[in-house]
């Protein structure tokens, strides 16, 4: 069963060989792949189609990292390509003389009227003084709505009995002036992107109330058509940002990279809750990952490529590729592995690796154990394990303080990983079977 | 012909008004006009080659670019491949939606009262289609109560409340923060005691993701049936035409939860096909009962396959 992208990438690349350069037909596989996680993930068609063929050229010819298996490389560059397409991530909103206008717009049921109480809430802690303007008149209780979050929250809300909402924004603008807000928050009513009056009239609401921050408020569920509704609205009214709502369920959110990368326009806000403090700043890195499926197996990737060193990975692969496998190399793996931080944590973040630790007891003080008792070897006998005959263990096990048994046992694990590591043609990453180990250091 | 609505009642089929039928059509035909692009024109039935693999793959790329999802776009396009000859287009995958979608839907309202529970995400439309839905049914003769069992939402109630105005319908409200459950039970309960027709119950909008929100709404079912056992009748997953691959997700959990029985698919007025109701069928079997085109009263519909099939490709609605 594969769940993430990175297990259905290693699927496809499985057999590639780990020191082999990514190429055109294994990339194409890939890339199939990647088309179908992002469509899955609600990105729009022609933007797939586009970022797969950016990301093609990008992966073509680069080398495999070594410590990596093709198909996290692949993740990697996937990953890194969308984060760049997705933006810097800039949450900040423009500041006017005061009072600031922030006007809300989007669709239907996109989450607006919550979003602007969440946004003057934030303010205020920013050190704000903000304001609201209900000017949705087409939906029954829309002002009472806002009046009531404004309570919730101990923000005026400057209502109009004025039938137009052109004029109930310039009247909340103008009451917001003479009371001494700096900013000033507008909800509108949703609209269509293919609606002219409505959307001429959100061209009049902003003429009148002159806005230094438009924000399109759109839903992380939103399919294939957030393209044409974000591209209509930008032709419209031009916005400046986006807020994604609804970003507590479990949508992946494509529609925020296709707006992104249609418009250009960053996301500036992510609403994920129903509660009106629950308002983040958006991270296009994470929501890279939210987009691919992915979770925390970049973070994995990223530590083990801090904790490589090329050259000591080359050589060790050269090694490991032939055959061998010395006891140096072995106290090379366990040192890449525990510069990469507490073990367990660590590798049940490898997709479907997780499962496997489930029943295991990967002990820290046995892997320091086992260390002492290599250090105790000389040089020699790391590069030569063969060389050990009964004399030189009982010296090694004085010299680490272990017993003459657990270094056999180290010995017979060293030999069954050099087996293994002969047969290894998956590409899996150098991590050391805590089976074979789990005898050893235990009294 | 286009399901009109004594049948979805189940009432003698009457000689629809035609009006209404057109001023749908009108609507749902505007929306499409608006995004004709040059693709889904080469899909229009005439110019549709089946000999040529372009056409075929462009179709597919149409059903995506609809929310029909990349598996359902390919059992489809796989299923019409397999015919010997394709005349129309539209025909053609008219059926084949039709075969997904099952016979013309029904609302189950032999039942005095007959009870509608109204479910689904933030945002997709549950309260427009409550309004919009009585007033249909009002509109048949029948005298309908609505249950503001939404608690939690601010104003949900008044809201609520205007559109039982607009319908003509009776209104059961409550004290804000009150169990969902007991409004729904309050509603039933003066249904009963009113001797009315149909009790419509709306609830607050939540993700599905949200396992006490599901299991609230699994309370609100359950003490609806223990007042009247069989009911609810007919439980409605209101879904926004636009919702992207999601949209599966969401059907599969409220289903299990609740035991959906059709899905309400709404804002069609806009530009999105609502393609992901396909996908829903093809994995949960799940029928779409009725479409909404807009925010006023009389914008609701029977779901008719036909005009549903043909719009998800770009071409008009039968008849136009």
């Amino acid at each position: 069963m594969f769940d993430t992208l990175a297990d259905k990438l290693q699927g496809v690349l499985g057999g590639l060989r780990r020191s082999g350069r990514l190429d055109e037909e294994t990339i194409g596989k890939a890339m199939r792949e990647i088309r179908l996680a992002l469509l899955e993930a609600d990105v729009n068609f022609k933007v797939v189609k586009q970022f797969v063929e950016s990301v093609r050229e990008r992966a073509l010819g680069q080398d495999v990292l070594r410590s990596l298996t093709p198909g996290q490389q692949v993740v990697k560059i996937v990953h890194e390509e969308l984060t760049a397409l997705m933006g810097q991530g800039d949450s900040r909103l423009a500041f006017s003389r005061p009072p600031t206008v922030i006007l809300m717009v989007g669709l239907q049921g996109s989450g607006k009227t919550t979003a602007s109480a969440k946004l003057a809430l934030r303010l205020r802690k920013d050190g704000k003084n903000p304001a609201l303007v209900p000017a949705d008149l087409a939906r029954p209780a829309a002002i009472e709505q806002l009046e009531q979050l404004g309570k919730q929250i101990q923000i005026p809300v400057y209502r109009s009995e004025l039938r137009d909402p052109v004029a109930v924004a310039r009247a909340g603008l103008e009451r917001a002036r003479l009371d001494g807000h700096d900013v000033l928050i507008i909800d509108t009513a949703g609209r269509l992107h293919v609606d002219e009056a409505l959307m001429a009239e959100l061209v009049a609401i902003r003429a009148a109330t002159k806005p230094t921050n438009v924000l399109l408020v759109l839903d992380a569920m939103t399919g294939q058509e957030a393209v044409t509704v974000a591209e209509a609205f930008q032709a419209h009214v031009a916005f400046d940002g986006v807020i994604l709502t609804k970003l507590d369920g479990d949508a992946r959110g494509g529609a925020a990279l296709s707006v992104k990368a249609v418009t250009g326009k960053p996301i500036k806000f992510a609403s994920v809750g129903e509660k009106l403090d629950q308002l983040e700043v958006f991270h296009p890195d994470r929501m890279a990952s939210r987009i691919l499926g992915m979770g925390d197996v970049l973070s994995l990737i990223e530590k083990a490529e801090e904790a490589v060193e090329a050259d000591e990975a080359a050589d060790l692969e050269r090694r490991l590729r032939s055959g061998e496998f010395t006891f140096d190399d072995f106290l090379s793996s366990y040192r890449m592995l525990r510069k990469m931080g507490p073990l367990k944590g660590l590798l049940s973040m490898i997709p479907g690796f997780g499962k496997q630790m489930e029943g295991m007891n990967v002990d820290e003080r046995q892997m320091a154990r086992v260390e002492a008792i290599i250090l105790s070897m000389t040089p020699q006998e790391r590069r030569v394990p063969q060389l050990i005959n009964g004399s030189r263990r009982l010296r090694i096990a004085r010299g680490s303080g272990s017993t003459v048994q657990e270094v056999n046992q180290l010995l017979n694990a060293r030999k069954q990983m050099q087996k293994m590591m002969k047969n290894l043609g998956k590409g899996k990453m150098p991590a050391l079977p805590p089976q074979a180990l789990g005898r050893v250091g235990r009294r | 012909m286009t399901l009109g609505w004594p049948e979805f009642f189940g009432d003698a089929p009457v000689a629809e008004v035609e009006e209404s039928r057109r001023g749908v059509l009108r609507r749902l035909r505007s929306g499409l006009t608006r995004t004709r692009t040059a693709l889904t024109e080469r899909i229009a039935a005439i110019r549709f080659d089946p000999e040529d693999a372009e056409t075929w793959q462009e179709l597919e790329e149409a059903l995506i670019l609809a929310d029909v999802g990349v598996q359902a776009a390919g059992e489809l396009v796989q299923r019409l491949g397999r015919r010997r000859r394709i005349d129309d287009l539209g025909a053609a995958l008219t059926e084949e939606v039709a075969g997904l979608f099952g016979p013309p839907p029904r609302l189950l309202l032999a039942e005095k009262p007959a009870v509608i529970l109204v479910v689904g995400v933030n945002g997709t439309g549950k309260t427009t289609t409550v309004g919009k839905l009585a007033h249909s049914l009002t509109a048949s003769g029948r005298s309908v109560l609505i249950g503001a069992a939404d608690t939690f939402r601010a104003a949900a109630e008044e809201q609520l409340e205007v559109w039982a105005k607009r319908a003509g319908a009776d209104f059961v409200g409550s004290n804000r923060g009150q169990d969902p459950a007991s409004v729904a039970f309050d509603a039933v309960e003066a249904g009963i005691a009113r001797g009315r027709d149909v009790v419509i119950i709306d609830t607050a909008g939540r993700l599905h993701t949200q396992a006490n929100l599901i299991e609230e709404l699994v309370k609100v079912r359950r003490v609806i049936e223990r007042r009247l056992p069989g009911a609810p009748h007919e439980t409605l997953l209101v879904l926004d035409a636009m919702t992207g691959q999601n949209g599966i997700q969401q059907a599969r959990v409220f289903s299990e939860a609740v035991q959906v029985t059709g899905v309400a698919l709404t804002k069609l007025d806009g530009t999105a096909k609502g393609g992901i109701v396909i996908p829903i069928a093809y994995d949960l079997g799940l029928p779409v009962k009725l479409i909404g085109v807009g925010e006023a009263l009389e914008d609701l519909r029977p779901f008719d396959a036909g005009d549903f099939a043909r719009a998800l490709v770009g071409m008009a609605p039968d008849g136009e």
